[in-house]
């Protein structure tokens, strides 16, 4: 990673990969940053609260990039994420703005989107108010759990942190595993809210073939509109994303990694979207 | 203490692929003249406070927390006062 001329390296940088009961993949997000050399620690909400022994108390100042990872947070109930989002609304909820406003990096993955989205952080479209949801990561359409590869393709015009180190227009293979990842607006609105986003730049990652077609299911394994796989915040330092770019951080974790050129480095599709955020952060921070 | 029923439910255009299965798997078990199946979900919620405070509460927790208000309508009644 380029760092001449800046204060901070990568091996500085400082990542909370945070969790509550029924989050599991914090292991695997962690693993993922490591592997870039960074310093990952999992930690619990309620070590942020300030619930536990003062030794374990952490503060989101500790940190330069939050990790949400997926699982099933709170057992999905009421509605997958709803549970963490209200929890961190009813304690850090300043705190976690505040990290947002300074340009801080936070990475939602699967439960960590919809974790966002029912914060009412994404999407944005420069919309400000009460933390309250304003799109939803409704059931998949085919009604059930997609577990397997899937394609997305990086729209974002530059506008995104994530995508610093993914040439526009780019095909990577990041594998989905969610029973509610159907991006759905309001009735009526949808139309609205992608033209919003579109102008922002807000639209990361779409679902595309394995040729970069924009296509329904099952390369758009939840009926998501617009085949929208990722999006960002006003901000770009915020991405949300079903897929899950910590299964293919290394090479031998894509599917079909023995079919290409085992030669030179081991680094997955999934490792760009990492890396592009250290580098981000060594740049600003 | 008083006790609500809330239930919330899919505002009109938005797609019930859990109504929409059930509604065929109903169909495949013979139910021939089924027209339309809707899921919602029903929670039953026993308030220690009293009438206007407690209904006030309600409309909160639905807003806050029970529905998204992107995709859900809700309702709720009062079902007993012990």
């Amino acid at each position: 990673m380029e760092e001449d001329g800046f204060l901070l390296k990568t091996s500085d940088i400082r990542v909370a990969v945070l969790r509550i009961e029924g989050t599991n993949m914090a292991e695997e997000a962690a693993a993922a940053a490591k592997g870039s050399g960074v310093r990952a620690e999992i930690i619990h909400l309620k070590q942020l609260e300030g619930r536990c022994s003062p030794a374990m108390r952490r503060s989101l100042q500790d940190y330069h990039m939050i990790v949400i990872p997926g699982g099933f947070s709170s057992g999905d109930y009421v509605r997958a994420g709803a549970m963490f989002a209200s929890r961190i609304k009813s304690s850090i909820g300043r705190e976690f703005m505040n990290f947002i406003d300074e340009g801080r990096p936070v990475l939602g993955i699967c439960n960590g989107f919809q974790i966002l989205v029912e914060l009412g952080i994404l999407p944005s479209g420069g919309e400000k108010g009460e933390m309250l949801p304003r799109a939803a990561l409704a059931t998949n359409l085919s009604t059930r759990y997609e577990c397997r590869p899937a394609y997305l393709k990086n729209v974002n015009r530059g506008h995104c942190v994530f995508t610093r180190k993914i040439p526009t227009g780019t095909l990577l293979s990041v594998p989905t595993a969610h029973g509610e990842g159907k991006l759905t607006f309001p009735p009526g609105k949808s139309d609205e809210w992608v033209a919003k986003l579109e102008e922002s730049d807000e639209i990361v990652f779409r679902y595309v073939d394995d040729r970069g077609n924009f296509a329904g299911y099952p390369w758009n394994p939840n009926g998501s509109f617009y085949n929208i796989a990722g999006i960002t915040d006003d901000t770009g330092s915020v991405l949300g994303m079903m897929p899950h770019p910590e299964r293919t951080y290394w090479r031998y974790l894509h599917s079909d990694w023995t079919r290409g050129d085992l030669s030179g480095n081991m680094h997955g599709d999934g490792r760009l979207i990492f890396d592009s955020a250290f580098d981000y952060i060594v740049s600003k921070f | 203490m008083p006790v609500f029923e809330v239930r919330i439910t899919l505002k009109e255009g938005i797609v019930d692929p859990e109504g929409e299965n059930t509604k065929k798997t109903l169909q495949l078990l013979g139910f021939d003249d089924l027209k339309q199946v809707s899921f919602s979900k029903l929670y039953t919620i026993s308030m220690e406070g009293s009438g206007e405070t407690a209904i006030r509460e309600v409309e909160e927790m639905c807003r806050r927390l029970l529905a998204n208000p992107a995709i859900h309508n809700y309702t709720y009644r009062l079902i007993d006062e012990q």
